[in-house]
């Protein structure tokens, strides 16, 4: 049985391995004196304080902050309110509206950008961050709306029964009952659509405006015009934050997945 | 009115909740693609904007050669890179779920950490590595397995493995979600039925994870058609996919309807690409046996 598993998981580690390569590189040459990343001139930090020292990178930086949490703020709303009302009713445009608020993230990221672009021109939202917290809103909706969807199917429905039964109003159940148990998918949901906000370069390009610059974009424009190891001291940073997140994320989804798999096990 | 004062059953309050999600899809979701289609019928109008005339020259301009073998390009590119994919994929998330829960999670969290970092972290990666004397071709010399520069950046090659690298992880999600569900011990059981390991993997394994496998090819197959910027980054201006023509359009030609009439095209493309793997998992669904 022992040697049987071995070789799946060197091949499990490999592949992994092979995932961090990249990663790890970047942030090696971010200590590079020399500004060429195929020569390594000895150790510094120089392009950690010369970062320091970029307004604009910080202005980016603060706006993808900004966007990102506005936008899976509203998407949080919006798609657990929807996934909730939608979990109560059954009726016939139900399915068309479900299929259409999942969209965004099925199509091809190119297309949204497009209509986007297109659409936002036609009514006359001008380009910058109104626009940008609109498109990303509208993509960061599927991502809360599927992870309530499923976790309201999976809800024991006999909890809110009893609690109304007992005389509670449906918004003191919904407040005490079914917000509480669902959070862990509207958490989880909503750091899904974060994570896509801040990466996201295709569908910012077409709605961003002349003045307004998210750290995606910075970095897509200098990546094809020509990098500073600035940009490699940048992404370190933002892989240390990304380790952060995740280890929240890990954190908290310790919880409820723990004793999830106790009671299925036992 | 009437049915309201009924009670609960016909159309509770509680689905009033749903209004904002309604609105909000109407508007900023239904609205622009409903105004893409009517776009890719208007006329272009001299240096900015559009005129409203119909015509039928956007989806006819798309049927000149030029444009032809950009589609062609992009279904090949996203074909070949679908392969590899899947057959580092497939392998990946199946080991994955026979991992002991306890290595399953560190698992689970070694690839996380990957995917939640930014792509645009990974691709510049990438270019370190490609670039002309950089860190794979020092290592290919030192190792003396070639001889001079292999200059990979900016190359065919690069723009596959810049691909396969973004959506490997959407590969992995999908085939280990369907093989965490798969009952090993039917596995079993088919091997002390004397099936090879060969064969009870074939006709049990594979066949209950085909599903994952099937959304693993749809997740990557579809955006990759539009990862423009990849194409851009690691390819140069030599790869030239429909995502690379559709941004093209937009921002420098501004030739909006046919922008708008490539997206259509895409779009088509994709929903056929869904409604085939509907119909083959459907179809699958139904069979059960062979």
């Amino acid at each position: 049985m022992k040697n049987k598993t071995k070789l799946p998981n060197v091949y499990l580690g490999v592949i992994l391995a092979l995932m961090y390569v990249p990663i790890l590189l970047v942030i090696l040459y971010s200590f590079n004196e020399s500004k060429i990343s195929s020569v390594w001139a000895g150790f510094s930090l120089k392009w950690y304080e010369e970062l320091f020292r970029d307004k604009a990178m910080f202005q980016a930086l603060g706006n993808t902050l900004f966007l990102g949490v506005v936008s899976s703020l509203s998407a949080g709303v919006i798609g657990t309110l929807g996934a909730y009302g939608m979990s109560k009713v059954n009726f016939r445009s139900k399915g068309a509206v479900e299929y259409l608020s999942t969209l965004p993230i099925m199509i091809p990221e190119i297309i949204l950008g497009m209509v986007f672009m297109a659409f936002f021109s036609l009514i006359g939202i001008p380009f910058g961050m109104g626009a940008l917290i609109l498109a990303h809103t509208a993509f960061c909706i599927p991502y809360v709306f599927m992870l309530v969807k499923a976790r309201l199917v999976g809800m024991d429905k006999t909890l809110s029964e009893a609690a109304l039964d007992l005389g509670a109003s449906p918004v003191r159940v919904f407040f005490d009952i079914t917000l509480p148990l669902t959070m862990p998918a509207i958490v989880s949901g909503m750091l899904l659509a974060f994570a896509m906000s801040i990466d996201d370069v295709i569908i910012s390009v077409f709605v961003t405006g002349p003045e307004v610059n998210t750290l995606p974009i910075k970095i897509y424009t200098q990546l094809k015009t020509g990098v500073t190891p600035e940009i490699n001291a940048l992404c370190t940073l933002l892989f240390l934050a990304t380790l952060l997140l995740c280890g929240l994320a890990a954190w908290l989804g310790r919880g409820p997945k723990k004793t999830k798999k106790d009671v299925t096990a036992k | 009115m009437e049915e309201k004062k009924g009670g609960r059953r016909s159309f509770p309050k509680a689905a009033l909740t749903m209004a904002p999600l309604y609105l909000f899809t109407l508007v900023f979701v239904a609205g622009p693609l409903v105004y893409m289609f009517v776009l890719s019928f208007l006329t272009r109008a001299e240096s900015w904007g559009v005129v409203g005339e119909f015509t039928l020259q956007n989806y006819a301009d798309i049927f000149e050669p030029v444009y032809l073998e950009t589609f062609w390009e992009s279904i090949k590119l996203a074909l070949l890179s679908t392969v590899i994919i899947a057959a580092v994929g497939y392998p990946f998330g199946y080991f994955m779920a026979k991992l002991p829960p306890k290595w399953k999670k560190r698992a689970m969290l070694l690839l996380m950490i990957p995917f939640w970092t930014s792509s645009l972290i990974r691709l510049y990666g990438w270019i370190i590595i490609f670039r002309a004397n950089g860190v794979l071709d020092s290592a290919l010399m030192g190792l003396r397995v070639t001889q001079e520069p292999l200059k990979l950046l900016y190359t065919y090659p690069a723009v596959v493995v810049g691909m396969v690298y973004a959506l490997l992880p959407f590969m992995i999600f999908s085939v280990y979600s369907s093989a965490e569900k798969l009952d090993f011990s039917l596995v079993e059981a088919a091997r002390d039925l004397g099936a090879s390991p060969l064969r009870a993997f074939l006709t049990v394994s594979f066949k209950l994870t085909l599903p994952g496998l099937l959304s693993g090819v749809v997740l990557t197959f579809v955006p990759s058609m539009g990862l423009f910027f990849i194409a851009d980054i690691l390819g140069g201006n030599k790869v030239v996919l429909v995502g690379n023509l559709i941004q093209e359009q937009l921002m420098k030609t501004h030739n909006w309807p046919f922008a708008a009439a490539l997206s259509v095209a895409l779009l088509l493309l994709t929903t056929l690409i869904l409604f085939l793997y509907r119909k083959i998992s459907g179809v699958k669904d139904l069979e059960g046996l062979v």
